[in-house]
């Protein structure tokens, strides 16, 4: 479990997190949701690492991540696995040597175990005989799988996306939402997703952290989100004037039944 | 100003320090190392030629219109030639023009990896970015810059000779001969010395433009420019002090 107490972040004068004291779960798919600017992509950075609190401690189990060194900070990484907005695919290498990066790096296995490892892996996102190509010569959707067979290529206990579905369309999403809940449960690991695809926070929400302006400003599963009454969380999910205009036909038929 | 450049000397010494820790793993270290010597070595190999050739033969055709109707012998050609390309072109030049070709490359190379978040994706793994990004590229520098410095010098004199020999304005025995005269060890060392601290600074210079850099393309074009106008400067301040310190 990954646990957030409190945590404040400023660049220069502009207050970032304003005080975010939440939970993420192992065994479900954590939810970070929020609008652009809301200051979700900084606390999953937060999370990482990769941005350091300007106050606040972030605990993964006991464990309080935001006082360790970096010594003691890889060795935490190493149980990390992360997928990137952009999928971060080294251009310079192959999918096969993309995803064997970690094993190359932190293992001493033989050969013939990394490429089964490495096999295993994208059998796991439904990839094969791409091992060969370069990120360049595969479509994005293939790019994020093959993100998520390096982020799980060392059995991670924890797993953080960043907008996993940008840039795909929406049976893509689908796939691969589906694909992220499934490695979460099968693993049993803590993923935490940062995401505005209001399609994801009702088909694999276990645990939906809502940001707004720094603060949180709900928490949920995916069965709550319709039910509540919290405005910020309403006017997230019906921004668009379609949905808007969905509930409003919903609410007529209800009241005419 | 002069805390911002304090700013960037901290800065720089934490990037170094942080690249020279131990590597998690020596074989992949080698394998990048391998790669970029490749990169540096062969990749240069051709214009590190060519401008040698050249400025070999432009010495010695400026030497000849200086020393004529002097009473220096003409053998003294081969003698300036070689000198002036052991001491001073040829490990200047070659890391002045390296500085352009290698160092903006390894400063757009690094730079880009930091926009499209391949280093923030290291870092999660648990890499020590600086040290498996900067080391490898600073040790192929170290080993394979200085021999192209001593192509360079070996191919200057072959470019003299070109130039007066082929036009018939020194003899083949003369511009030998003076390539043969007063020759100094000590000058091949110093050589080998510019070439080792050029090297250095080229190329750590560059890796921590590109290390930090932040924004879009525009940010990453300068990270790239400052690569080279660094190095550059200090390339030229390195010489300077090299040479009132050897000489």
């Amino acid at each position: 479990m990954i646990r957030t107490i409190d945590v404040h972040k400023s660049f220069n004068d502009q207050q970032v997190l304003k005080g975010v004291t939440t939970e993420f779960f192992p065994g479900k798919t954590n939810l970070i949701i929020g609008r652009s600017g809301a200051g979700k992509t900084v606390l999953l950075k937060i999370l990482v690492g990769l941005v350091t609190p300007t106050t606040g401690d972030i605990f993964y189990g006991d464990v309080n991540f935001s006082q360790l060194n970096k010594k003691e900070m890889r060795a935490i990484r190493m149980k990390v696995g992360m997928l990137f907005q952009g999928s971060a695919l080294f251009d310079s290498m192959s999918v096969e040597e993309n995803i064997r990066f970690p094993l190359d790096m932190f293992t001493s296995m033989k050969k013939k175990k990394k490429a089964m490892q490495v096999d295993s892996c994208l059998e796991r996102v439904s990839l094969g005989q791409v091992h060969k190509k370069y990120p360049s010569e595969i479509s994005g959707g293939m790019q994020k799988r093959v993100g998520i067979a390096r982020a799980i290529v060392l059995n991670p206990e924890y797993l953080f996306c960043d907008e996993p579905n940008s840039g795909l369309d929406p049976k893509t999403a689908i796939v691969i939402d589906e694909l992220i809940r499934d490695i979460t449960i099968d693993k049993n690991i803590t993923t935490v997703i940062n995401t505005h695809d209001m399609n994801s926070v009702m088909e694999i929400g276990d645990n939906i952290v809502l940001i707004h302006e720094g603060k949180l400003a709900w928490r949920g599963d995916k069965s709550q989100v319709l039910e509540s009454t919290n405005d910020t969380l309403q006017q997230f999910i019906f921004a668009s004037p379609f949905l808007q205009r969905l509930r409003a036909a919903a609410l007529e038929r209800s009241q005419e039944g | 100003m002069i805390s911002r450049q304090l700013y960037h000397f901290g800065r720089y010494l934490m990037m170094m320090g942080t690249a020279l820790a131990r590597p998690e793993r020596t074989y992949m270290y080698y394998k990048e190392t391998t790669r970029q010597m490749n990169d540096i070595g062969i990749g240069s190999l051709v214009i590190v030629i060519l401008i040698s050739l050249f400025i070999g033969a432009v010495t010695a055709v400026q030497f000849s219109y200086q020393l004529d109707g002097t009473l220096v012998p003409l053998y003294y050609i081969g003698y300036i030639v070689r000198d002036s390309t052991i001491i001073e072109l040829a490990p200047t030049i070659t890391c002045l023009v390296l500085a352009g070709k290698v160092g903006s490359n390894m400063s757009s190379e690094i730079g880009g990896m930091r926009q499209k978040e391949h280093i923030d994706a290291m870092e999660i793994m648990g890499v020590n970015t600086a040290g498996y990004l900067v080391l490898p590229k600073i040790i192929a520098a170290l080993v394979v810059i200085p021999l192209l410095v001593a192509i360079a010098a070996f191919v200057s004199v072959i470019g003299g000779y070109l130039a007066m020999v082929l036009t018939g304005s020194l003899s083949h025995n003369d511009y030998i001969m003076g390539v043969r005269s007063f020759f100094k060890d000590g000058n091949v060392t110093m050589m080998f010395v510019k070439a080792i601290v050029f090297a250095f600074i080229l190329t750590s210079v560059s890796c921590y433009q590109g290390y930090y850099v932040k924004g879009g393309s525009i940010e990453l074009g300068k990270a790239s420019t400052n690569a080279v106008v660094f190095s550059d400067i200090l390339i030229l301040l390195a010489d300077y002090l090299i040479a009132s310190i050897l000489t």
